[in-house]
């Protein structure tokens, strides 16, 4: 029988209501007093040097009441770069300033050149038509590989080149590695792109600046996953403001994906105006807009080589990636391609050793960051993938061939620096291989045969590492950031609950979660807690959403405040009831003495706890809240088990997914209804990448796929109805509640799956091929078949 | 400017608007209504779906000029008179369609008039008539059950979850 409430139960979302009746309250709909509105004038060109702004007829138009430019903006700090990496010589990497407005020069197609303010949303985009800007064109580097050859054009003239770092890991291991290679019985090599995404999140980018001349303050309304990481970014690093004097606030957001963690110019431009020109200042991105400027994913061409024994033991793994940084160092850009990428190379195998060179290089292109998965999509591709062909080529079976690699003992120390406390991956398989029916795929793939179609099967798994931390250990690995997060909880002098929380929700159903743990701990119920977020003012301190941290992470810091509630709890209940504190049992919301009848219920405890007339005031003080910090001591390590099965279609080159299975290994589930939705999501996001999403530049640097026309999102007919089992649990050793974070799964997880199957289908049909790039677009599928 | 008179969610609405004003502008901007959202500039995405005399139409590709006169109906509209979800926002609520809910008041509004059409529409039915409203984050799954729910199908022997 499934629980109705409390931790594992399918609590429907509360925040439901307020959504589907047009109630939510997303940035967009906040309008201030007084606002003008800010359109930004942006390169149309990938590089040139700016000779000339001419706002004198621009600012002449009606409703215009400032032109901003980049010399308004000297002096003022640049967009703050998140996390310094040091290169294999132990050199930190080339770190260019990054203007809120462009300086000298423009070095993407999107890069703000000039800002105005004007009375209404058109008036100003009228006006910035009327800017007369000079730009002499310079040539434009866009492929990586180009772009660190000797003489290639410099995106930045104060670096030595474009080469932002050099990194290898472990370096250590290097030699090792070689030799293994030399000594291995049999080796897979593959080289491969992972496309260069648009997360598109479906509320585009807004900020809304706000300045109160009376108390110095500013206040940022802006479409945040972590409005404290961006005050203390915006205030200590661009602007100078103290965060006593800034209030960030990210209200409703409609999705994040990752790019929404980042500090953008657009943020501090509406902060910087509003107090320039005194007025609420508020921009909204249009969608053709967020294609240009906000922070590109992924963007990785890889070369990765697989060493096997003649038992086919995996041996040794090396990899050379260049990682793609765009124009600019966008927030935590560098920390994708190493940390969060370099360490999954291990995935769910025992290969011994390891080695990860990753080349990251400056381009004239939008920035590039972490979008859903961040660094794991690319690792789990490219070691999924070479496993494949490894298995293509050796004649077994691609499953047994895992399996017989999987690391089955924890905890387990990787080549790669992190140790996996738990997991089991064949329990996933297992799974795996019971819900997709694969012992049923030779009857469906003759089917599909006898309709003229082509039917492949892949399988792959995926390892990810969640709830990045600790913050000692990121900060010598170069985070600027300490990675905890940190809860109050505030009982109210009636019982009810309010939960400050720095996690933020753009989509994840905290408001309806979080309280489930509480409901459970002190067994009252669900609807006595409210979920508070996103608010600076209204939080202590909170790093904020990404990297499937907030259950883990944010979740671990209320669980330990509220600890601390139930222990001070219990010393009023003792004193209530004249006990001894240890004997106070705290069961469905009553506080009872272990042994008798005597009992106090939640409400009465926390009504002394503010009306302290029989209280023990000798020992603590009235009121009942506290706040805890939490820092992992450890990432957490979800891990699973995926099938796809498509179709193509071999006269069009059209792939269809058929049938999708995940099984996946979260730990500990609170919500599983809410677990099951991120997995839906990342699964479409993972088949959207695999089949349909790219982001792609002709050489001159302009966009070509920048708007829903060209850039193909995953419509509800791409996708299948998915089925997905989180019955596999290995809870996670160090964290309270034992759970590991579910939010990018899917996204991990879901590419190679699919390219697996189309590779698989396509040799089902006499082919040789053995890759194909995505996304696996008919043309591609088409052009492959053509041999 | 021009003024315009319309009947939104069966109240009188007038405003001054200029001749390249969106309807989804004047919901918005001029009437306050922001539960009908802008998600793209290329009538893609279907975030911005409304009725308009009874028709499912993307408010970002019609001028406000042109609904002059018309009955509008916006997701603001759509509850029961007593305040309770309707049945389409009642099972979006049951089968979790929505995570962000940027994109839910156009796929409630699509599907209202998917089920005016089509009382019982298939999967495959429902999956193409999505075909202009994008949802970055359910992954679909969801949607398509809760609109099979809505319209009184049995959605539990659908796929294992």
């Amino acid at each position: 029988m499934p629980k109705d409430h409390g931790i594992g139960a399918s609590t429907k979302r509360r925040e439901d209501v307020r959504f589907l009746t047009g109630a939510g309250r997303y940035t967009d709909d906040i309008n201030l007093r007084g606002q003008a509105y800010v359109h930004f004038l942006r390169s149309d060109m990938a590089h040139g040097r700016i000779t000339s702004i001419d706002t004198a007829a621009a600012a002449g138009m009606p409703g215009v009441i400032r032109i901003f430019t980049g010399a308004d903006f000297e002096g003022i700090g640049g967009l703050p770069c998140g996390w310094q990496v040091t290169d294999k010589h132990g050199q930190p990497m080339q770190e260019p300033a990054h203007p809120v407005l462009a300086q000298g020069k423009v070095r993407h197609v999107g890069d703000p050149i000039a800002a105005v303010v004007a009375e209404t949303r058109e008036q100003a985009r009228d006006a910035a038509e009327a800017i007369e800007v000079e730009i002499e064109e310079l040539p434009a580097v866009i492929d990586m590989k180009a772009a660190v050859q000797e003489g290639a054009p410099k995106v930045h003239d104060d670096l030595t080149s474009n080469l932002c770092y050099d990194w290898g890991f472990v370096e250590e291991n290097k030699a090792a590695v070689e030799e293994a290679f030399q000594k291995a019985a049999h080796v897979t090599t593959l080289e491969l792109v992972n496309n260069r995404l648009v997360a598109n999140p479906m509320e585009p980018r807004v900020a809304v600046g706000d300045y109160d001349r009376a108390g110095d303050e500013s206040t940022l309304y802006t479409t945040s996953q972590n409005p404290h990481v961006i005050r203390l970014l915006m205030g200590a690093f661009v602007l100078g403001i103290p965060e006593h004097k800034l209030r960030v606030v990210a209200p409703d957001v409609g999705g994040g994906f990752g790019t929404k963690i980042f500090h953008y110019a657009e943020e501090a431009f509406c902060t910087f105006a509003a107090k320039a020109i005194n007025r609420p200042v508020k921009w909204t991105a249009s969608r053709s807009e967020a294609f240009i400027s906000d922070a590109h994913g992924r963007d990785h061409v890889t070369t990765i080589q697989l060493a096997l024994d003649a038992e086919n033991n995996f041996t040794a793994l090396r990899t050379e990636t260049y990682a793609n940084m765009g124009a600019y160092l966008s927030t935590f850009a560098p920390s994708v391609p190493t940390w969060l990428h370099g360490t999954l190379m291990a995935g769910n195998y025992k290969t011994p050793l390891i080695y990860v060179n990753v080349k990251a290089v400056f381009t004239n292109t939008v920035p590039v960051d972490a979008y859903r998965g961040a660094g794991r999509p690319e690792a789990t591709f490219q070691l999924e993938r070479v496993i494949d062909k490894a298995a293509m080529e050796l004649g077994v079976d691609p499953i047994a061939l895992r399996r017989q690699n999987f690391i089955t003992e924890f905890p387990y120390a990787t080549p790669v620096a992190v140790e996996y406390d738990t997991g089991d991956y064949h329990a996933t398989m297992d799974k795996l291989v019971e819900m997709a029916d694969l012992d049923g795929f030779a009857a469906r793939r003759a089917e599909s045969e006898a309709r003229g179609k082509l039917r492949g099967l892949g399988v792959n798994c995926y390892i990810e590492a969640c709830g990045i931390a600790p913050s000692n250990l990121v900060g010598q690995l170069g985070a600027r950031a300490g990675l905890y997060e940190s809860a109050t909880v505030r009982v109210n002098a009636t019982g009810g609950l309010v939960v400050m929380t720095g996690s933020h929700s753009h989509g994840q159903g905290h408001e309806t979660s979080f309280p489930q743990v509480i409901a459970e701990m002190i067994g009252i119920d669900e609807s006595m807690v409210e979920i508070v977020h996103g608010d600076t003012s209204k939080v202590p301190m909170g790093m904020g959403t990404y990297g499937s941290r907030s259950i883990a992470v944010g979740g671990s810091a209320m669980v330990r405040a509220t600890e601390k509630i139930i222990k001070k709890a219990k010393t009023i209940a003792a004193h209530l009831m004249e006990a001894a504190e240890a004997d106070i049992e705290l069961k469905d919301g009553q506080f009872s003495v272990a042994g008798t009848d005597k009992s106090v219920a939640w409400g009465d405890v926390c009504l002394a706890a503010y009306v302290p007339h029989n209280y023990p005031l000798d020992e603590i003080e009235p009121g009942l809240e506290e706040t805890a910090f939490y820092d992992p001591s450890n990432f957490t390590y979800p891990s699973g088990a995926y099938a796809c099965e498509v179709e193509v279609d071999p006269d069009t080159g059209k792939v269809t997914v058929e049938r999708f299975a995940a099984a996946d290994d979260f730990g500990n589930i609170i919500n599983p209804m809410i677990v099951t939705g991120q997995v839906h999501g990342g699964l479409a996001q993972g088949i959207g990448q695999a089949l349909l999403e790219g982001a792609v530049y002709d050489e001159n640097g302009q966009l070509l796929s920048a708007s829903y026309m060209d850039y193909a999102m995953p419509r509800a007919t791409d996708v299948p109805f998915y089925q997905v089992d989180h019955s596999c649990q290995t809870p996670c050793t160090h964290n309270p509640l034992g759970v590991k974070g579910c939010g990018e799964a899917g996204a991990i997880g879901s590419p190679p799956a699919v390219v697996n199957a189309v590779v698989d289908a396509l040799r089902s049909g006499g082919s040789g091929i053995t890759h194909i790039d995505m996304p696996l677009s008919p043309a591609r599928v088409w052009a492959a078949l053509q041999g | 400017m021009t003024q315009v008179s319309m009947t939104v969610n069966g109240q009188p609405a007038t405003g001054e608007v200029e001749g390249r004003t969106l309807l989804v502008s004047f919901l918005r901007d001029q009437i306050g209504l922001t539960g009908t959202h802008v998600g793209c500039d290329t009538s893609q995405c279907g975030a911005c779906v409304v009725h308009v005399d009874g028709k499912a139409v993307k408010s970002c590709t019609m001028l406000a000029l042109e609904a002059d006169g018309a009955e509008v109906s916006t997701i603001e509209g759509q509850a029961n008179a007593d305040g309770t979800l309707n049945v389409i926002q009642q099972a979006f609520q049951d089968h979790h369609g929505l995570q962000c809910g940027f994109c839910t008041p156009g796929m409630v509004m699509s599907a209202a008039a998917l089920l005016k059409e089509n009382p019982k529409p298939t999967e495959d039915e429902i999956r193409h008539y999505l075909e202009g409203n994008i949802c970055r984050c359910t992954g679909y799954h969801n949607i398509v059950k809760a609109i099979m729910a809505a319209s009184g199908q049995d959605v539990a022997v659908l796929a294992a979850e």
